[in-house]
């Protein structure tokens, strides 16, 4: 009860909370201007008429008319809930494994999600089409061991476009639901235990119930991302799989129809914020941001409850059946090897790209003819993809600077301050990462349009910036919280005014998440495609855009070789940032 | 009691905070003289670290004066204000080595790096840690710790020193240990010093006076040992150390009527109101009547504590008496009866 800074102060100096407040306004400023009102006004466009710029619905009639897009709404939800679904289904033992593991080991084991997780969609998807294609991978080892006749139909329909999205969704589930686990006491279960419930009764009862926030905050979060997806369907999904971004990058680019473009766009919005409405209801959102969950009462709990105790006698039962089956050193062995076939499922695509890039054939072909640097060669020596290279190599340099920089002032602002604003506030400036990335490139665009900014690299950069700011707030608010604010006031009593103390203890003390925001932000921009197909304007393209134009032509080695480079790039800042985010 | 106003260290008038509808320091005033080593006693909740943090200016008053040396420095920023802090936790600074975390203060100030060599290592001697300077705070043990977190505070000279349960966290043998090692540098270096704690024992032990708290009030302000052997409240005497303590209406003159009996009063024991109660510590009670005062009960429990036995006898009405044995009194069976009798001036009339 004696110590200085006490959590539930409600006020400790009105002018320090005032002062601080005041650090994230240049944030609150820039998302106003570049997230809230291009949005606002895509959304405001598609209730104008586009000719005599007067009220009309007319967009929307157009939705409603024709069973065209409403079944590509349906589509859209579709593959959203089913990947949403196989994401924790898969996500959820990997990471109860790693919520299990050693402290130390868990970091390293990790990777195998932080990587997938931040190499490019665009390099998944390549690697995918390499691996599914008619003469991909797993056909030509088909085919070739005899074990079937035609090749298997695993591209260019639902099977392909399911796996490409699982694959790129189960890093993110993993994540959103790795601190909740890390988060549960494990004791909790061994007190269950020890007052007679039978291991996976236990498990059913206490932890995975503590454990269900999490699980809905990844749910949540995964379908969110995949409702504004487009590359993956584009590239392995045929006709029956077209989803509502692919739909509104052709109403933009092709017909320039932007009143319907809006309609749509606001369609995906509501439903994105209408999951978001659903989950706070059932569990808050602050359990996104590690808060903890509301508790549910009444009969949804009672019914629940009952639910829960059932499932956990069904797996009681069959985890003794499955023990007397299969002998208790084998049901050991289930959990980690379903693991590491999940990180085989992560990782192993990706890498298969590497030796397609040092191939000596004209083709894709699996293995590889012969070894070579000659795809290497045609792409450093190509002024088209060394432009668009340099060109990602600068705007992320500078997108990384200016998002570490919102954020972490931003970051420093809401830990110092005890307003009733704050979660509002932490919320806005979560916000790019909940509305759909193409709702923001459309608005971007043309808002960006009548500001001469399209084909710019400031245009680029300021786009990047609105997406890399939740990464970084959240990384540097993630270190100030831990961070004991009771060094800052031992400084202040030691005779530090405000600017000494940030600059003598608690940015030395914090500089690890800092550079890890940095590199987060980094990467996020380099690997940035939706913002670019639409700001580049054609000219000025970056590395992910140029590779979206090349796939979209033609699949050539030139790409494999690119993919290897994004992904070397992209991990080696990935480790360096971890690297430091680890030792702060 | 308050000490003179030439010599007065640290003056605060009528200094209080609110948050809201709470109060958190009702107002209060205090005077500290130079040297002198005051504690903040009362239990969680009392107010007596809002007084801590309102003295140092982490926290912002909602009326009243602090006053040190003379002036007024009640709209001093903390930087400025010219006083040291001994955090609970400590507050080393992780990044930084121990020499490094006391010149800190220094460095502040502006000192040449040559006096700042010096004076940390003066600081490092006082504390006999000159070996561990180069060592980083989670290098060192709690106490170890605790010993750079009092360097820190002392090397600079502020012209007060506040501590804030610096002894919370260390076991019970290290803490009487850091309690002698601290009244040594209060005695070596002659510095102001306000300390905060709950715990009674410490505060007995180590302060000059002690300004006892309760319900964001101060409750009583004086030595050790009139605060121990003449509490004026019932509170007062319920937290400093074991007291028996009978509820009753004071007629007015040497007498308390409770629901014992009628007991005689020191005399000319006064009480501002009829509502009071009589206060008899363990050690004064004796196994049979005397005076005339005195209640009976049975035994229930015999604590035995090494340089002391103590009987846990229930009264008649479910309450509780502790009374401490002489070294040559028989010690009676468990459920026995007994008489406990006072003599009348070794009872105290409390509010």
């Amino acid at each position: 009860m004696s110590t200085i800074s006490l959590g539930s102060a409600p006020a400790r100096r009105s002018r320090l909370r005032f002062g601080a407040l005041w650090l994230a306004v240049p944030g609150l400023l820039f998302l106003a201007v570049f997230f809230l009102y291009p949005v606002a006004q895509l959304l405001g466009l598609s209730i104008v008429d586009p000719e005599s710029k007067a009220f009309s619905t007319g967009a929307y009639q157009r939705i409603a008319a024709t069973d065209v897009y409403l079944r590509v709404l349906g589509i859209t939800f579709r593959i959203a809930g089913w990947t949403a679904l196989w994401s924790l289904l898969i996500g959820y033992p990997l990471a109860y494994w790693l919520a299990r593991l050693p402290d130390m080991f868990r970091g390293r084991m990790l990777l195998f999600v932080m990587v997938p997780f931040w190499t490019s969609y665009l390099v998944k998807t390549f690697a995918w089409m390499i691996v599914l294609g008619r003469s991909g991978i797993i056909n030509s080892l088909a085919t070739g061991s005899g074990m079937v006749e035609q090749p298997l139909p695993l591209l260019h329909n639902e099977f392909g476009v399911m796996v490409g999205m699982v694959h790129a969704m189960v890093p993110l589930a993993v994540m959103t639901m790795l601190p909740v686990m890390t988060g549960i006491d494990r004791r909790l279960v061994q007190a269950a235990q020890t007052l007679g419930a039978a291991p996976a009764r236990a498990f059913w009862l206490v932890y995975f119930k503590l454990s269900l926030p999490g699980v809905a905050a990844a749910g949540l979060l995964v379908f969110i991302s995949s409702l504004g997806f487009f590359i993956v369907p584009a590239f392995l999904g045929g006709r029956q799989q077209t989803m509502l971004a692919q739909l509104i990058i052709t109403q933009v680019q092709e017909l320039l129809n932007w009143s319907f473009a809006g309609a749509l766009s606001a369609m995906m919005l509501a439903a994105a914020l209408l999951s978001c409405v659903i989950y706070d209801r059932l569990f808050g959102l602050s359990t996104i941001a590690g808060g903890s969950a509301q508790v549910a009462t009444g009969r949804i709990r009672d019914l629940g409850l009952a639910l829960l105790g059932a499932v956990a006698t069904a797996a009681a039962r069959l985890g003794a059946l499955t023990r007397a089956l299969l002998g208790k050193r084998v049901c050991a062995l289930l959990l980690p090897g379903f693991c590491w076939l999940v990180i085989a499922f992560l990782v192993l695509p990706t890498l298969l790209v590497v030796p397609l890039a040092f191939t000596s054939s004209q083709f894709l072909e699996f293995p590889p003819p012969g070894y070579g640097l000659g795809w290497f060669q045609t792409y450093f020596g190509s002024p088209l993809w060394i432009q668009a290279t340099i060109r990602s190599f600068a705007v992320a340099f500078v997108t990384a600077f200016a998002a570490t920089a919102i954020g972490g002032f931003a970051a420093l602002a809401l830990a110092n301050s005890r307003t009733r604003w704050a979660g509002l506030i932490f919320a806005f400036f979560l916000a790019p990462m909940i509305v759909p990335r193409i709702v923001i490139a459309v608005g971007l665009f043309y808002l960006f349009a009548r500001l001469g900014l399209i084909a710019t690299d400031l245009g680029l950069v300021i786009g990047h910036t609105v997406l890399a700011i939740p990464f970084t707030l959240v990384t540097i608010a993630a270190v100030l919280k831990t961070y004991d604010q009771r060094l800052d006031q031992a400084a202040a009593t030691l005779g530090a005014n405000r600017l000494r103390t940030l600059t003598g203890v608690t940015i030395p003390l914090v500089k690890g998440g800092l550079v890890a925001a940095f590199l987060f932000a980094f990467i996020t921009s380099f690997d940035e495609l939706t913002i670019a197909i639409f700001v580049s304007g054609g000219i000025k393209t970056t590395l992910p855009k140029q590779m979206w134009d090349d796939m979209i032509l033609q699949l050539n080695p030139t790409l494999a070789a690119v993919s290897v480079v994004v992904f070397a790039v992209v991990t080696a800042m990935l480790l360096v940032a971890e690297r430091f985010r680890s030792s702060s | 009691m308050t000490a003179e106003p030439n010599t007065a260290k640290l003056v605060i008038e009528g200094l209080c905070k609110r948050y809201g509808a709470t109060t958190a320091l009702e107002p209060s005033s205090l005077s500290v003289a130079a040297g002198e080593f005051l504690t903040l006693l009362g239990p969680s909740g009392s107010g007596k670290t809002t007084l801590l943090q309102l003295i140092c200016g982490l926290v912002e008053a909602s009326e009243g004066r602090v006053v040190i040396d003379g002036r007024d420095q009640s709209n001093t920023p903390v930087h400025q204000r010219d006083i040291g802090l001994v955090f609970q936790h400590y507050a080393l600074f992780p990044h930084l080595t121990v020499a490094e975390n006391i010149a800190f203060p220094l460095k502040m100030r502006g000192r040449p790096g040559a006096e700042i060599a010096q004076r940390v290592a003066a600081a490092l001697e006082m504390v006999h840690l000159g070996h561990l300077s180069a060592r980083f705070p989670r290098e060192l043990s709690g106490g170890q710790q605790q010993r750079v977190a009092l360097a820190r505070c002392f090397v600079y000279q502020p012209s007060i020193i506040l501590m804030d349960e610096p002894l919370g966290a260390l076991d019970k043998k290290l803490r009487e240990h850091m309690q002698i090692e601290i009244k040594r540098l209060h005695r070596e270096s002659g510095a102001t010093i306000v300390y905060v704690t709950h715990d009674q024992e410490e505060a007995l032990a180590m302060s000059d006076r002690i300004c006892l708290m309760n319900h964001a009030r101060i409750e009583q302000l004086g030595t050790p040992r009139e605060i121990y052997e003449r509490p004026r409240t019932a509170f007062a005497a319920d937290f400093i150390g074991i007291s028996n303590i009978f509820r009753g209406r004071w007629d007015g003159n040497g007498a308390i009527e409770t629901a014992h009996g009628r007991f005689a009063l020191p005399s000319g024991a006064r009480c501002q109101s009829s509502e009071a109660a009589l206060v008899i510590r363990p050690e004064n009670l004796h196994l049979g009547a005397r005076d005339g005062n005195a209640v009976t009960g049975r035994v229930s429990e015999i604590v035995y504590a090494g340089s002391e036995t103590r009987i846990i006898a229930a009264l008649d009405d479910g309450s509780q008496l502790v009374l401490r044995l002489g070294p040559d009194d028989a010690v009676p069976a468990i459920d026995e009866a007994i008489i406990a009798g006072w003599p009348r001036d070794k009872a105290v009339l409390v509010a």
